[in-house]
Parts: structure tokens; C-alpha cells; sequence
């Protein structure tokens, strides 16, 4: 009996411990739940009086804001195909093609991706992307952002496209199918949720980062929100929370609903060290 | 001998090429142009940036000038604050908290799990920028979050990113990062056959015990593989200009920012390519000795 | 419908040898079994009839054609795996009619036609769910169906039903054989379970480490084992093997093993011109049965573990002390209830005799 209670206040005791941890986690967010709606928001902690979404107006009617979330969108969207596709591609000829030094190849790649990181890459990419005079342009961005993150890409994606069994495509040979059908047919309906869980990882990378974009884009009109965000401060360089708030929101919905999806599709189980 | 295979060599080599162009251009060629740079005195504006010269080793002596190397604003100085920020906020933080909410996650009810793993991967996925915002609004000195707890509880107010920015971005780092940590430990955990724990229940060991016991030695592997990935990321990490700018003074300007400093604010490329060469060494370094362990280890581990 | 032909066929994986100089044929409307312990080349054999993988050395035939080197999409053949490989993504309907879909048949008439031998095999009524929702027969008969939607050549089956729990195994060996008779097919099918080949060959291969050790229709392998791993692989339980002293005194063959109490046999021709040694001694459980104590040919032990299988009784005795274990299949009553020595008896027709390399002493007659 004693026993029994022993273990129930044990188990309570866990529980109220780890939920205590998850409180303090979320404190830094919770003024993020309130100051969006808070049209007199202010840096400190309050509850919105009225509840009111004149913030978020103010944000809609910021054409630079809307723009740089515009641009946001073509950034990733742009480096998500260029990523997926290529990834998609290579993976698939590093798994199934009988090329020689495949392995080796991915581990090379791999290798590279971590030694060059941004800080220690930013110098060249800057000199590149000026030399090849594509400096202040969405494309700059896609490109670099393609290149970076298709090592890890095509390691995951190898991984996966590894782990499905030859015979899908040999049977659609065995059928009649050339490798091309075989490979449209077949393999790529049979690999893409690998392709998505790359899909969504390229694109919560890109939309988030700030480094990149801040060295490669100088032009208002072509800033991500991750840049832009900085120009919602007043020339004192105090922040106009009010709308600082309401953006960084809407900013964060698509990670948000991303996660939201992949964590319902998935159940988000780890997959790999994903996030760089 | 023509012999079947699912893609022929030649169509393989031509899927592999987008990649390997992007990759080559991005990530290789980076590589080799950063060495080059850093021999040079290469500049953003004025005669240096269309004509530079080879100097030789003169940036690399300049880093490591004797004299000075651990003065604040100087690369010894950055390189040091690096390390004790990898080890405060990687290696202490974010592995030792995700460790234990990794094993804590395994024995609590189903909705203190959701919500928990939902804060934590939150902080974790949410954009740096955001994030950034949200931490220079919780510790603002006049009505920041942080503040008015302390006043509730009666403790003294602290005018954190002034008086302890180091501190800041260790926290602010550990709070960031530690949801890899904890999933890669949950998944590591959750790999473990239940009737290994449930016989250590029949046998009467307590938590901490069979956590010491079983579920630590078990996923030693584990642990190696999160720690190498951690150093690595936080080592290389920028976030933390986001909150202080690499400021006061240098007080937080670990290596990225002080490499993004010395080339895009002081606009000299040759000394910032040096860092970089220097950072890649180091990464070199993490991450030759991390496919060294995964090598050992037989395939099929996590990240 | 059409011949196979293996000529001088050696395939090798790096350093690894996976089949080695195959010369075997497979008639026009035969049905032959690979049948062998995983890793003894049966699946690769296969394989390169399939144009999965190309022979490192030799020449493979399908009718009069070399196809060596042809891609397997032209060599006019079908396959059904061992894992199915049923595309995920389409309805049972698509992935019957895949076949006819890559040969450029229009929907409506290449759906009838999936329906036409999905009603044959009984999944008519399920043409419009997913893989993922039938059952695991359902799924294996739907390989089934994609594999004998097209008119082929051959048809290859590659341990198409060992992914089936038992029951349903039994089911589907019966269908297969039906359809078999029915359709008159040239297939080659893949098996390391004996009693599938048993049930369903007209001839067997039983390969072992890459080589075919014996090619002969099932009741000849199974009268007639070509060698000790013949013998030892087909049957269940497998034929009990007893290594023997043998001398020739008086005409006469003597054999002699812990436990074994054996008349004198006539000397096999074989044997005539060499002196024996040391033979090994084979028979099979069923023709074992419980014998009196003194009985001219008998095997003597101790009741070592007595299985009741119901209509028969698994009994198995030691010779001697330590392994050597001998297995007897006894059909009456008495068997349940045995303890402490237990002696077999048999009939000297029953026998086989194995030199020292295992090979297989022809009886007089054979």
C-alpha cells in the first residue's frame, strides 16, 4: 500500500516536474500570444484590452511588409524545388545506379556541407555571387541556399530511397516498363514522402534563415521578412512592437502549419539532424 | 560487358548532375576560394577589392598576434568565448536538459508530453528572427516578462543583455537547441526493447537506476553522435546576433559574428576569410571524428 | 509458352560465387522448382531468367533466343516476388493492369482484363482498394494476377508464399496447383520449403552452394536422393542418416553403428570393385516402426523426445550417448506412451546407401 503510493507520488512528481520545465520553455512565447492582439502592445507582458486586431491591419496595409513576405515566398519556394528536385534525382542514381564511389561521394558531400558553414563560408559566397553578378537578386539567394542544403538533402533522401525494395522498380521492368516508366511510374510515387519530409525541411530552413540573405540582398524590395522584420524598428532603434509583433506572427504561421502537418502526416518522428 | 541494372551508369551520372553543379559551385568552390582569399588583402571598397595582393600569412599572423590575441574584439578573444559558449550551452545545456526530459518524456502522462515536446520543439523550429524578438521583449528591463516574475516573487530586477549578455546567449542557446537533443535521446530511448526496463521494474530498480543502469549505457552511441552534431552547429551558430549584436563591446561576439564583423563592418575580406579558414579547420577537425565514431558504430543510428 | 535454357551458366558478386557452371533445361509447359537452403543460388538463378542479373560467364535461353543480355522488359516473361512489390499509390485494378498499361493498352480495355483474372483469382470484388487495405493472400494473389495478366513465355515465381503464415500457405499451394493444371504455364518458381516443390513441381533442382546437385521430378528425389543433402532436404522430418562401418566378408555387405542391428546385404554393384569403409546409412521415419527386441534388421536407443502429432507420433531416440538422434514416424496407438529403449524396425528395400562423399550408392536396379 505504501508502495502503491510511493509510486504514484513518484510518477506525480514527473509529471509536475516535466510540465514545469515545458512552463518555463514556453515563458519567453507567452508575450507573443498577447502582443500581436494588443493594439497599444508594449514590450512588457499584458493582456490585450480590447482584444483587437488593428495590428495585423497595419501589417496588411504595409506593402513593404507584404512584399517582403512575398519574397520570403519565392526565396523558398524557389530553393524547395531547386532542392528537391535535385536532390530527388541524385539520390535516386546514388541508390539504385551501379556508379563507382557512390558512397564515397555522399560522404564527401556531407563532409564539405558541415566544414563550409555560413560563418565560415560567407566571405566567398559574397565574393561569387558579386563576381558572378548576381548580387541583390532572388536567384543569389536560391542558389546558395540550394547548394548548402543539398548534402544533407541527398543524405536523408539516399537513406530513404535505400530503405524501399528494388523489386518495385524490377517488377515494373519485369512488366514491360523502360527505366524511365519505371522510375515516373514507380519509384518516384513510392519515394515521395521522403520527398516531403525534404520538402518541408528546405523550406523551414530557408524561410527562417536570416545570415544569407542579410550578406546577399541590399535592396528593400527584395528582402525576406527575415530581413525586413529589422526595418520595423524607429530611427532610435527601438522596435514599433505594435507592428513588430503582429508580423512576427504571421511570419511564423507557415513553420507553424508546417510542423502542424508534418506532425499529423508523420507523427514527427525524428527524422535525422535534420535541422542545421 | 553490358550489365543490367536498374539505372545505367551513364543515366545515373546525368541525375547526379544538377546536384553535383549546385554542390560543386556552393559548397566546393567556397571552400577552396575562402582558402585563397585569406591569403590575400582582399577588400570590400577602395584599390584592394578589384586588385588584391597576395600577403602571405600576414592574416593569419594578425589573428594570432601574440601580443593581443585575447583582447576583446580580437580573434583570440572570440575563439575562447566560443568555446565556453559551446560548452555552457551545447554541451551542458542543451544536451544534460535534453537528456533529462528525453528520460522524463518516457514515463509521464500522454497530454504533459504533448504539451512539453510542443514547447520545446517550438522554440527550437520557430524563425531566429522571431525568436530573437521574442527573447529581447522577455528580458526588457522596464516591462519585459522575466522582470515582472521577479517583482511578483520580490527578487530584484536585472537589466540582463547590459549586465550578463554572456550568460543571455548561453540560456538563450541551450533554450533554443535543446529540442535536437531531446528527440534524438527520445528516439534513442524509445528504440530500446520495453521488456529490458520492464524486467528492471520486476527486479525493483527506481527510475534513477534503471536510467543509469540501462537506458544511458544503451544509447552511449547516441550520446557521442548528439554531442559532436551540437558542438558543431553551436559552434557555427549566428543566432545570437540577433539578440545582442555581438554587444556590449565584444562581450558576446563569438567567432560568426566576429568574422561577420571583421569582413562586412570593417569590410576586410582577407582577415575574415582567414577566420573562416580557421572555423573550417576546426569543423574539419568535429567532423572527421564524427564519421570516425559513426563508422564504428554500425549503421542505422540517428542523424 | 516456351523453354528455358541455362548453358554453362556462373554468376559471381565480387568474390563471392552465387551459382556456378548451371547446364539445365526447362521444358515447354513444365513446372520446376529451385529448391534449396537460402544462400545456395536459387534466387539469383532466377533472377538472371528474369534479366535482373546479368551471367558473369554462360548463356541463358528463352525458347530459341539468346537473351543473355536482354533487358528484361523485352525477354516476354513475368514474375511474381517475394515481397509482391505491389505499387502503394495505385488500386488493386492499376496494379494488375500495370503490365498492359507500359504495353500502351487503353483503361477501359486493360481494366477489363485486370477484372477478367481478378474475378479467375477470386479479388474481383476488390479491384478498387489499395495494397494497404487487403489482407496479406489478398496482396499475394494480386501479384498473382499482375504476373498472368500478360500472356508470357515463362512465368517466375520467386518464394511467392513465404511471406504467408501456414494456413494460408496451404491454401494458396493448392490454388497454384490448380492453376498450374488449368493453364498448362512453363513456370520456374523459387522455394526453399520441400513440400511446396513437392506439391507443385513437375521437376525439382535442388541446388546447393551454387551448383545443381539434382534435377529429377519429386517422387525421384524423393525415392531416390542423388546425395546426403538431397536426402537430408527433402523429407519431413528428413531422412535419418547413420554413418556406418562396412566390409565386404563372404559376398557379402556388413554394416555396422552403434544400435544397428542389420543381416548381411548383397553387394551393389557399385561397390563391387572398391572397398566400401565407411558408408552412411539413410531411412526415412516413415519407414520406421516399432519393432520387437529381437528383430533381424533393427535400430536400438533411448527414448529421447516423443512428439504427438495426432495422426502420427514423432519419436526420437538416442543411439548413443551424445547426438546420435534418430527420428521415427510411428502410426499406432502404442507410440504416446514409450519410455526408457525403444528399438525400430525396417525392411532392407528401404535403405539407402551414401559413399564417403556423400553420394548416393545406386541399388541394384536403379
Amino acid at each position: 500500500m505504501t508502495d502503491h503510493l510511493r509510486q504514484f507520488l513518484g510518477r506525480a512528481g514527473f509529471a509536475f516536474f516535466t510540465a514545469l520545465i515545458g512552463a518555463i520553455f514556453a515563458l519567453p512565447l507567452v508575450w507573443f500570444l498577447f502582443a500581436p492582439f494588443n493594439s497599444r502592445a508594449e514590450l512588457g507582458l499584458a493582456i490585450p484590452e480590447p482584444f483587437s486586431l488593428s495590428n495585423f491591419r497595419q501589417v496588411l496595409e504595409n506593402s513593404f511588409a507584404i512584399r517582403a513576405l512575398g519574397n520570403s515566398l519565392i526565396q523558398s519556394v524557389g530553393g524547395t524545388l531547386l532542392v528537391a528536385l535535385a536532390a530527388t534525382l541524385a539520390s535516386y542514381a546514388l541508390s539504385r545506379s551501379p556508379l563507382p564511389g557512390k558512397r564515397a561521394v555522399t560522404y564527401v558531400l556531407l563532409l564539405f556541407s558541415s566544414v563550409v558553414s555560413g560563418s565560415a563560408a560567407m566571405v566567398p559566397i559574397f565574393l561569387m555571387i558579386t563576381r558572378a553578378g548576381i548580387i541583390d537578386t532572388h536567384l543569389s539567394v536560391i542558389l546558395v541556399f540550394a547548394g548548402g542544403l543539398l548534402p544533407t538533402a541527398m543524405f536523408i533522401l539516399r537513406d530513404f530511397i535505400d530503405g524501399i525494395p528494388r523489386s518495385y522498380e524490377e517488377s515494373a521492368m519485369v512488366a514491360g516498363a523502360s527505366p524511365v516508366q519505371a522510375f515516373f511510374d514507380v519509384a518516384l510515387p513510392v519515394i515521395r514522402p521522403g520527398v516531403v519530409v525534404v520538402v518541408v525541411w528546405a523550406f523551414v530552413n530557408i524561410w527562417g534563415s536570416f545570415l544569407i540573405p542579410f550578406i546577399l540582398l541590399r535592396s528593400a524590395e527584395k528582402m525576406p521578412a527575415s530581413v525586413a522584420i529589422y526595418s520595423f524598428y524607429s530611427e532610435a532603434g527601438t522596435p514599433i512592437v505594435t507592428l513588430l509583433a503582429a508580423y512576427a506572427l504571421l511570419y511564423s504561421l507557415p513553420v507553424v502549419l508546417l510542423y502542424l502537418f508534418v506532425s499529423w502526416k508523420f507523427g514527427f518522428r525524428f527524422f535525422g539532424g535534420i535541422k542545421a | 560487358m553490358k550489365r543490367f541494372s536498374l539505372l545505367s551508369p551513364r543515366a545515373g551520372a546525368a541525375f547526379i548532375t544538377p546536384a553535383g553543379l549546385l554542390v560543386g559551385a556552393f559548397v566546393i568552390v567556397p571552400f577552396f576560394w575562402v582558402i585563397y582569399v585569406s591569403f590575400t588583402n582582399r577588400t570590400l571598397l577602395g584599390r584592394t577589392a578589384l586588385n588584391p595582393e597576395f600577403v602571405g600569412l600576414a592574416n593569419y599572423l594578425e589573428l594570432f598576434s601574440p601580443h593581443r590575441f585575447l583582447d576583446p574584439g580580437q580573434f583570440g578573444f572570440s575563439l575562447v568565448l566560443t568555446i565556453q559558449f559551446v560548452l555552457f550551452s551545447a554541451l551542458l545545456g542543451q544536451a544534460a536538459l535534453g537528456m533529462a526530459l528525453a528520460w522524463l518524456l518516457q514515463q509521464v502522462p500522454k497530454p504533459v508530453k504533448a504539451m512539453t515536446e510542443t514547447v520545446v520543439i517550438g522554440a527550437w523550429i520557430l524563425p531566429e528572427v522571431v525568436i530573437g524578438f521574442a527573447w529581447f521583449a522577455f528580458l526588457d528591463y522596464d516591462g519585459g516578462t522575466l522582470n515582472g516574475m521577479l517583482d511578483a516573487v520580490g527578487l530584484p530586477r536585472g537589466d540582463w543583455l547590459l549586465d550578463y549578455p554572456f550568460w543571455v546567449i548561453v540560456v538563450f542557446n541551450t533554450w533554443r537547441g535543446t529540442a535536437f537533443s531531446m528527440m534524438l535521446f527520445n528516439s534513442a530511448f524509445a528504440s530500446i526493447p520495453p521488456s529490458y526496463f520492464q524486467a528492471a521494474d520486476v527486479a525493483g530498480a527506481s527510475s534513477w537506476q534503471k536510467f543509469r543502469d540501462i537506458g544511458l549505457p544503451l544509447i552511449r552511441g547516441h550520446v557521442v553522435t548528439d554531442l559532436i552534431l551540437i558542438t558543431m552547429w553551436t559552434f557555427n551558430v549566428f543566432t545570437p546576433f540577433l539578440l545582442t549584436k555581438g554587444g556590449p563591446g565584444n562581450q558576446t561576439e563569438v567567432l560568426s559574428i566576429y568574422t561577420y564583423r571583421v569582413a562586412f563592418r570593417d569590410f576586410d575580406f582577407g582577415k575574415g576569410a582567414a577566420v573562416g579558414v580557421v572555423v573550417m579547420l576546426i569543423n574539419l577537425a568535429f567532423a572527421l571524428f564524427y564519421l570516425w565514431v559513426a563508422r564504428k558504430r554500425t549503421p542505422g543510428g540517428a542523424a | 509458352m516456351a523453354s528455358v535454357k541455362f548453358e554453362n551458366v556462373t554468376k559471381r558478386f565480387g568474390g563471392f560465387t552465387a551459382t556456378e557452371g548451371l547446364d539445365f533445361e526447362v521444358g515447354d509447359g513444365e513446372f520446376v522448382c529451385l529448391l534449396g537452403p537460402s544462400g545456395c543460388g536459387k534466387t539469383t538463378t532466377l533472377r538472371m531468367m528474369a534479366g535482373l542479373e546479368t551471367p558473369s560467364e554462360g548463356k541463358v535461353w528463352i525458347g530459341e533466343r539468346d537473351v543473355t543480355r536482354v533487358h528484361p522488359k523485352d525477354r516476354g516473361i513475368s514474375m511474381v516476388f517475394q515481397d509482391y512489390a505491389l505499387y502503394p499509390h495505385m488500386a488493386l485494378a492499376d496494379n494488375i493492369a500495370y503490365p498492359l498499361k507500359v504495353r500502351g493498352q487503353p483503361r477501359p480495355e486493360r481494366h477489363a482484363e485486370a477484372q477478367r483474372v481478378a474475378d479467375v483469382l477470386q479479388i474481383g470484388h476488390l479491384l478498387d482498394r489499395m495494397p494497404a487495405q487487403i489482407s496479406g493472400g489478398q496482396q499475394q494473389r494480386t501479384s498473382l494476377a499482375r504476373a498472368l495478366v500478360t500472356p508470357s513465355d515463362v512465368y517466375l515465381f520467386d518464394e511467392p508464399l513465404s511471406n504467408l503464415d501456414a494456413k494460408l500457405r496451404l491454401d494458396a499451394r493448392g490454388f497454384l496447383n490448380h492453376l498450374q493444371r488449368d493453364m498448362g504455364i512453363t513456370a520456374v518458381y523459387v522455394t526453399h520449403d520441400q513440400a511446396e516443390a513437392m506439391a507443385l513441381a513437375t521437376r525439382i533442382a535442388v541446388m546447393d552452394r551454387g551448383r545443381i546437385v539434382q534435377y529429377a521430378p519429386p517422387l525421384e528425389i524423393y525415392r531416390r536422393p542423388a546425395t546426403t543433402f538431397v536426402a537430408n532436404f527433402v523429407g519431413n522430418p528428413p531422412m535419418n542418416l547413420i554413418e556406418a562401418e562396412a566390409r565386404i566378408e563372404g559376398g557379402q555387405l556388413h554394416l555396422q553403428a552403434p544400435g544397428l542391428h542389420l543381416a548381411p546385404l548383397p553387394v551393389p554393384a557399385a561397390l563391387a570393385t572398391r572397398a566400401p569403409g565407411r558408408l552412411t546409412l539413410g531411412v526415412r521415419p516413415e519407414h520406421l516402426a516399432l519393432a520387437a527386441p529381437g528383430a533381424a534388421n533393427r535400430i536400438e536407443g533411448r527414448l529421447f523426445a516423443n512428439e504427438n502429432m495426432g495422426p502420427e507420433t514423432l519419436v526420437t531416440v538416442t543411439r548413443t550417448e551424445g547426438e546420435a538422434r534418430l527420428t521415427a514416424r510411428i502410426f499406432t496407438d502404442e507410440a504416446p506412451r514409450l519410455s526408457g529403449a525403444v528399438a525400430f524396425g525396417f525392411e532392407a528395400r528401404h535403405l539407402h546407401l551414401f559413399d564417403a562423399e556423400g553420394l548416393r550408392v545406386p541399388g541394384d536396379g536403379e
